[in-house]
C-alpha cells in the first residue's frame, strides 16, 4: 500500500523532474563544461578557465555587462514606479468587470509577439515615424526628429515588456490589503504619504520584490528589443553571447559569458534580496 | 485550465500532426540558402521534372555554419556558403563533405569561375564547392543629396554625418583596409601583421561612427531607410543598389574607388545530407542557361553559369554596365579563402567597435 503510494508520487512527478532535467539541468551542466574548453588548433581543445579570464581581463566584455546591468536596474525601477498605481487602482478601486477589463488591457499587448511590438515602436519613433510627423505637425519641430536607436528607446521598448509583470505580482500583493487597516492609518491622523509609506508599500513588498526579480531578469536577458531599438553604441549582453556563438563560431567563449550571466544576475538579485531584507521564500509565494 | 476533454483532443491533434510530419513519403531535398536563390516557380519545376520536393531554410554565412557546426553537418542537404567560407570551416569543423565532381556537368559553368571556386574550396586535395551566383560590395548613393560619395572612405565625410551605414562584419574591415592603402588579402596568413592592420582599420572605423547612423543588420531595413532618405549612402550589396535605382534614377550603385569586394556564393553538400543525388540534381538544373537566367533575375545577380548572361533582362545589365566601366571590374577584390583563426581577430575588432561610444 505504502510502496504503490510512492510509486503513484514519484509518477506524478516524473513528467516535471524530466522536464527539469533534461531542458533545463542538462544543458546547462552541458554549457558549463562548453565553458571550460579552449580552442588550441583546429580541431582541438584543452581544458582550462582562459573564457572566463577573458570576461575580466578585456574590459570590452565586462563594461558591456556592467551596463546592462545598471541599465536593467533602472528599466526595473522605472516598471515599478510606473506600476505601482495601476496595480493600486486595479486591486483597491476597480470592481468587478472594471477590474478583469483593466487586466485584459494590460495582457492585451502580449498576445502579439515580442518582435511585432518592437517593429511596432520602431514604425512609431523612427525619423519618418508617427511620432516625429505628430511634433512637425504640431510646430515643436522643424526638421523631422530621430528617437530611435539610442539608450532612450531601448529603455522605453524594456519597460513596456516588463509592465505587465510588474502589474500582476503587485496587484496580487495589493489585494490582501485589508481596507480597515488602511481606514485605521487615517483615524490615526497619517496624512496620504504616510499611510502610504508605512501601510501600504510595507505591505506590498513581497510583490514589489517578486515583480522586481521578474523584471530584472526578463531585461537583463532580453535580446530582441535592445538590437532593433538600441543604436550604433548600445551593445546588450546578450548580444556579445550571440556574437561568440553564431558570428565568431567561438562556443566555449559564449557558453563561458552564458554562465556569467547567469551567475552575476543572481548575485543582482540576491543583494537585491539582503537589501530590502526578504526572503526568497516569501516572494516566490507571491509571484 | 486545461479540461480534460480538452486536453484529450490536443493530444490527439498532437499526435496526428507528428504522424503526419514523418508520413510524407516523396522524396525532399533540404536546401540551406539565401533569401531569393530558390524562387518558387523553379522550385515548382524542379519538382515536375525529378520528382523531388524542396525544402527551403533561408540564412546567412554565419547562420548557415553554425547551424551546420550545432549538428556536425546533419539537417540539410545542399548549402549555400561564400566561396571564401568553407575552407576554413571545414578545416576547423569538419561540417561539408567533398564533392564528387564527375556527377556535375562542368560545362554548363563558367570555366574560370568554376576553376577559380573549386581551388579556393579545396582542402587535402579535395574539393568541397562550387559556384553558382556572385555579386560585389559596394557602395549605394543617394547621388542628389550625397553627391561626392565615391569611395569607403567618404561615408566618414563630415556632409553626410549620421546618414550613413555599414555592417558591423568583416566585409567592412577587408573595405576599409583597401580604402587606406592597405592590402589585408595579403596578410591573410600572418595573424600578427593582420592583427595591427585590423587595429588600424578599426581606428579608422570607430572615427567614422559618428556618422553612422546605425550598424545595418537586415537587407530590407537599409533599403527602407534609403528610400525614406534617412540614410543617403551606405556600404551594401550591388543588388540592392539596383533594385533601389529601378525604383528611383536618383539612388546608384557606385563601385568604389579602391575597389568593389567580389564574392561567390556556392553549392556544398554538408556532411551529414541524406540526399546527394538530388543535391546534385538540384545543382545541374540550376546551373542550366535558362534556369540560372530566372534565379539570376530574382536575386538580382550575376550567376556562374555559362551563357546564362545573353538570356538576362537588359536592365540589369545597363546597370552593371553603369556602375563597373571596365576599369571597376578588374578592381574588384576577390575574397581569398579565409584561413582558421583570422575571424576571431575581426570579432575583437568589430566587438569594440560596436561596444564602443
Amino acid at each position: 500500500m505504502k510502496s504503490a503510494q510512492r510509486l503513484t508520487l514519484y509518477l506524478l512527478l516524473a513528467p516535471a523532474i524530466l522536464w527539469l532535467g533534461l531542458l533545463i539541468v542538462l544543458p546547462h551542466v552541458e554549457i558549463l563544461i562548453l565553458s571550460f574548453s579552449e580552442r588550441v588548433a583546429p580541431r582541438v581543445y584543452a581544458y582550462g578557465a582562459g573564457n572566463y579570464l577573458e570576461f575580466f581581463t578585456e574590459p570590452l566584455y565586462w563594461r558591456t555587462f556592467a551596463r546592462t546591468a545598471i541599465m536593467s536596474i533602472f528599466v526595473t525601477a522605472i516598471t515599478l514606479v510606473l506600476a505601482f498605481p495601476i496595480a493600486l487602482y486595479i486591486a483597491r478601486v476597480a470592481q468587478g468587470r472594471t477590474k478583469a477589463m483593466l487586466l485584459l488591457l494590460c495582457l492585451l499587448p502580449f498576445w502579439v509577439s515580442e518582435l511585432v511590438r518592437t517593429l511596432g515602436w520602431m514604425m512609431l519613433l523612427r525619423e519618418t515615424g508617427v511620432v516625429s510627423y505628430l511634433l512637425r505637425a504640431m510646430g515643436l519641430a522643424d526638421q523631422p526628429v530621430e528617437l530611435l536607436y539610442n539608450d532612450g528607446a531601448v529603455i522605453l521598448g524594456l519597460v513596456y515588456g516588463g509592465l505587465l509583470f510588474m502589474i500582476v505580482p503587485l496587484a496580487n500583493a495589493l489585494e490582501s490589503l485589508e481596507p480597515s487597516v488602511v481606514e485605521a492609518g487615517f483615524d490615526l491622523g497619517g496624512s496620504r504619504w504616510t499611510v502610504l509609506r508605512r501601510i501600504v508599500i510595507p505591505h506590498a513588498m513581497p510583490g514589489i520584490v517578486a515583480g522586481s526579480i521578474i523584471v530584472f531578469m526578463l531585461t537583463v536577458g532580453n535580446f530582441a528589443t535592445p538590437v532593433l531599438l538600441g543604436g550604433k553604441n548600445g551593445l546588450w549582453f546578450t548580444e556579445q553571447i550571440y556574437a561568440q556563438f553564431i558570428t565568431r563560431f567561438n562556443w566555449p567563449q559564449g557558453a563561458a559569458f552564458g554562465m556569467l550571466l547567469l551567475l552575476l544576475s543572481s548575485i543582482i538579485v540576491w543583494a537585491g534580496l539582503r537589501l530590502t531584507r526578504q526572503s526568497l521564500g516569501t516572494t516566490l509565494r507571491q509571484a | 485550465m486545461l479540461t480534460k476533454r480538452a486536453g484529450l483532443k490536443l493530444a490527439t491533434a498532437f499526435a496526428a500532426l507528428m504522424v503526419a510530419g514523418t508520413a510524407s513519403a516523396a522524396e525532399k531535398l533540404r536546401l540551406l540558402t539565401w533569401a531569393d536563390y530558390a524562387p518558387a516557380d523553379i522550385v515548382q519545376q524542379f519538382t515536375k521534372e525529378t520528382g523531388i520536393e524542396v525544402e527551403i531554410t533561408l540564412s546567412n554565412n554565419e547562420e548557415m555554419i553554425s547551424k551546420l557546426r550545432a549538428t556536425q553537418g546533419a539537417g540539410f542537404d545542399l548549402v549555400q556558403p561564400s566561396q571564401d567560407r568553407i575552407a576554413g570551416p571545414q578545416q576547423e569543423f569538419g561540417i561539408y563533405k567533398p564533392l564528387d565532381v564527375s556527377k556535375l556537368k562542368s560545362d554548363l559553368f563558367i570555366a574560370s569561375m568554376l576553376e577559380a571556386t573549386k581551388k579556393n574550396t579545396t582542402l587535402d586535395g579535395k574539393v568541397y564547392g562550387v559556384p553558382h551566383i556572385w555579386g560585389t560590395d559596394g557602395l549605394i548613393v543617394n547621388t542628389k543629396t550625397a553627391p561626392n560619395v565615391a569611395d569607403y572612405n567618404d561615408l566618414c565625410s563630415a556632409a553626410i554625418s549620421g546618414k550613413a551605414s555599414f555592417r558591423a562584419k568583416r566585409p567592412t574591415l577587408i573595405a576599409f583596409a583597401f580604402a587606406n592603402g592597405m592590402d589585408p588579402f595579403a596578410s591573410y596568413n600572418d595573424p600578427k601583421a593582420y592583427t595591427a592592420m585590423m587595429e588600424k582599420v578599426g581606428a579608422k572605423l570607430a572615427e567614422c561612427k559618428k556618422n553612422v547612423k546605425y550598424f545595418w543588420d537586415g537587407k530590407e531595413q537599409l533599403l527602407n531607410s534609403l528610400r525614406s532618405g534617412e540614410i543617403v549612402a551606405a556600404m551594401a550589396w550591388d543588388t540592392g543598389g539596383w533594385k533601389l535605382n529601378s525604383e528611383n534614377p536618383e539612388i546608384k550603385f557606385v563601385a568604389p574607388k579602391s575597389g568593389a569586394l567580389g564574392w561567390v556564393d556556392t553549392f556544398a553538400i554538408p556532411a551529414k545530407g541524406r540526399n546527394d543525388d538530388a543535391a546534385y540534381k538540384w545543382i545541374n538544373f540550376n546551373m542550366r542557361p535558362e534556369i540560372a537566367a530566372k534565379v539570376a533575375a530574382a536575386a538580382g545577380n550575376f550567376t556562374a553559369s555559362n551563357g546564362a548572361d545573353k538570356l538576362m533582362q537588359g536592365k540589369l545589365k545597363d546597370q552593371f554596365a553603369e556602375s563597373f566601366p571596365k576599369a571597376a571590374i578588374d578592381n574588384i577584390k576577390w575574397y581569398p579563402a579565409v584561413p582558421a583563426g583570422i575571424e576571431e581577430i575581426e570579432g575583437k575588432i568589430l566587438d569594440r567597435l560596436k561596444a564602443g561610444s
